[in-house]
Parts: C-alpha cells; sequence; structure tokens
C-alpha cells in the first residue's frame, strides 16, 4: 500500500510539469535508504496513472547507493547495514549523504500525441 | 511525432511536505504541540495513551488513524478526551499511514486553541507513516519486546524518524526468550544516542517518565529532527 501512496505522489509531481502534454517515460531517483519495492511502485503507477497524462508511461528508476559520511573525521563509506555509526572514529555525528533520495528526475513528453483530458 | 526529454529533479512528496508546513503553521498559530506516534500494528499505542493520558495536567487531544472502524478512538473517548478518528479504507482496501492531507480534513474538528497537546495515533505500520510528515513537531515511536530484537535493522527509516523511542511490554520479559542489549544496541546502531524509555503500560512502569516526556513536548521541547 505504500507504494500506492508513492505512485500517487509520482504522477500528481510528473502531471504539474507535463500540463496536458503525453507522458511516455518517468525517470525517478530512489535512494538506498528508503523503502521502495520497485515492482510493486511499477504495478501501482498502471491504476494510478489511469486518466492522466501519465497513462501508459514506462517507469525508468535509478536507485541511489546510500552513502554515509562522518562529520568530526570525515570518513565516507557506503554501508551494507544502517549503522549509523564511523567506522573510524565510532562517531554517532553520521551525515546521510546519498540514498535518501525520492525525486522525479525528468519526464519524456510526446509532442505530438493527443493531449490528457483529466489532471488530477 | 517526437519526444522531448524534461528535467525536472524535484522530490515526489514535496505536495505532501507543503501541506505538513501549513498543517504545522496552524498548531503554531494556535500554540498547541504535536506528537506524531508510531509503530507497529499491537504495539500498544492506544494501551499506552489510555495510561498516560489520565494524569496529565494538560489539556490534550487524540486523532486516531486506522484503516477501519472506530475501536481505539472508543476506547480514548472513554476517557473524555476529545477524539476524532480517521479512517484511510478510501483506496485499494485502505492507506496504510496518515499523511499531511487526511490529518488537515480533520482539523476542523478540534478547537486547537484550547489544546495544549495534540497527539497523533497514526496507522499501525513500520514502513510508511516514516515517509510522510503530517506538520508534527516530534514523533515518538514504539517497539515492544514482543517484536524481534533486529527491528531497527528491517526497518531503519521508522527507528530514526523518531525523537524518541518507547520499548514497550518490559512486565512481558520474564517470560520471553528476548535480549533486551541486543535491541538496545541495534537501536543505537540506526539512531546514536536516541531516547529510549522502558515502559510497561500494563504495569505502569515507566509511564511516569512518558508523561513527563509529553509535557517537555507541550512545552516546547525537544525539536523536531
Amino acid at each position: 500500500m505504500h507504494e500506492m501512496s508513492l505512485a500517487s505522489a509520482i504522477v500528481n509531481t510528473v502531471v504539474k510539469h507535463a500540463g496536458d502534454r503525453k507522458v511516455t517515460l518517468i525517470t525517478l531517483k530512489t535512494g538506498g535508504m528508503r523503502q521502495v519495492v520497485v515492482d510493486s511502485l511499477e504495478f501501482y503507477l498502471g491504476f494510478v496513472a489511469r486518466d492522466t497524462c501519465c497513462e501508459g508511461a514506462k517507469l525508468e528508476v535509478i536507485l541511489v547507493k546510500t552513502r554515509f559520511k562522518c562529520r568530526p573525521c570525515g570518513e565516507e563509506w557506503e554501508p551494507d547495514l544502517p549503522h549509523f555509526r564511523c567506522p573510524n572514529c565510532e562517531s554517532a555525528d553520521v551525515a546521510i549523504i546519498a540514498g535518501e533520495e525520492f525525486e522525479v528526475d525528468s519526464i519524456e513528453i510526446d509532442e505530438e500525441e493527443a493531449a490528457c483530458t483529466a489532471p488530477r | 511525432m517526437h519526444r522531448t526529454k524534461v528535467k525536472i529533479v524535484e522530490e515526489a512528496l514535496d505536495a505532501n511536505n507543503t501541506i505538513a508546513r501549513a498543517n504545522r503553521s496552524d498548531f503554531d498559530r494556535s500554540g498547541v504541540s504535536v506528537v506524531n506516534l508510531m509503530s507497529a500494528p499491537g504495539a500498544g499505542k492506544t494501551t499506552l495513551l489510555e495510561a498516560t493520558l489520565g494524569g496529565l495536567d494538560l489539556r490534550v487531544a487524540v486523532l486516531e488513524g486506522d484503516v477501519q472502524g472506530s475501536a481505539d478512538a472508543d476506547r480514548i473517548a472513554a476517557m473524555h478526551i476529545p477524539v476524532v478518528q480517521l479512517n484511510t479504507d478510501g483506496g485499494f482496501g485502505g492507506e496504510c499511514h496518515l499523511d499531511a492531507n487526511m490529518v488537515r480534513s480533520a482539523l476542523p474538528a478540534f478547537s486547537l486553541d484550547d489544546l495544549d497537546l495534540l497527539i497523533i495515533e497514526n496507522v499501525g505500520n513500520l514502513v510508511c507513516p516514516a515517509e510522510f510528515k503530517v506538520g508534527e513537531d516530534t514523533r515518538a515511536m514504539i517497539c515492544s519486546v514482543t517484536e524481534g530484537e533486529e527491528k531497527p535493522l528491517k526497518y531503519p527509516l521508522m527507528f530514526r524518524a523518531c525523537e524518541l523511542v518507547v520499548i514497550n511490554k518490559i512486565d512481558l520479559l520474564e517470560h520471553l526468550d528476548y535480549d533486551l542489549d541486543k535491541l538496545l544496541y541495534n537501536i543505537d546502531a540506526v539512531h546514536p544516542d536516541v531516547p529510549k524509555l522502558l515502559v510497561s503500560a500494563k504495569t505502569g512502569e515507566g509511564v511516569d517518565q512518558f508523561r513527563d516526556w509529553l509535557t517537555q513536548v507541550a512545552a516546547g521541547a525537544p525539536a523536531p529532527a
């Protein structure tokens, strides 16, 4: 059910930018810290995109690897487990420098095909 | 026919965050502090509120989020505490979380100006509520000792998206093969230094500390993450 809400959020974001032009491809960036099941997201996108300019659009997902940085010592690493302690100095002051993304990166628009008529 | 690529780069949950900020402004204007209370189903959110709210010297109200029914809201209403039930069963069998817009739709039912504290009891779920801000000042999550010690590693987003972890049902520890130190270690790995409270909503152990925490929140502390 999580993915249905996320799919709706994607469609709403795309509709805002596409206006009434037909969208053929949605490219999404999602980070390793987000708990997104891509197959499930694609499935729900098929439903929530109906009667919008995203109907029939393909989804392309770019997965962004999680990357942490220790603020005190500057160590950077890609964690296998969500452990927020620096492996170098044990500090808990750790920043997530990549992996929290959930953004519509780009869309591909069909400039000449029939426009969508039912904005969300 | 030709296709054009359009660069967007926009956080897909921006719309939710915008509404969450509007909720937050309304809360701030009314001087009410708001706690988003989250957990897995059955961890004891409502039972903890029942144990806590009676002795709380604050003007408090509760917003109950559930997929269906009003069982939890009925329990809070029985304590003569203002409560509003939000059901999320409009979609494919029901939304698994409250979002900012759902919370916004319920706000007219409260006299926010007459409240010190609003507790939003989210839908029981360890994934989705962590993703959707609703305009809260602070978030608390409950994990109970009948859940596994590995839960923080399996649901890191939830264990990070909170300013307090309440470990509930500690009265059961003596009956369980449960490694509390391992849970504490895993919480610390995912969210170092997050405050933790050991509580039994049933026996009342630790409930005073949770009440103190709520009182501090109502007084304007701690700051949200």
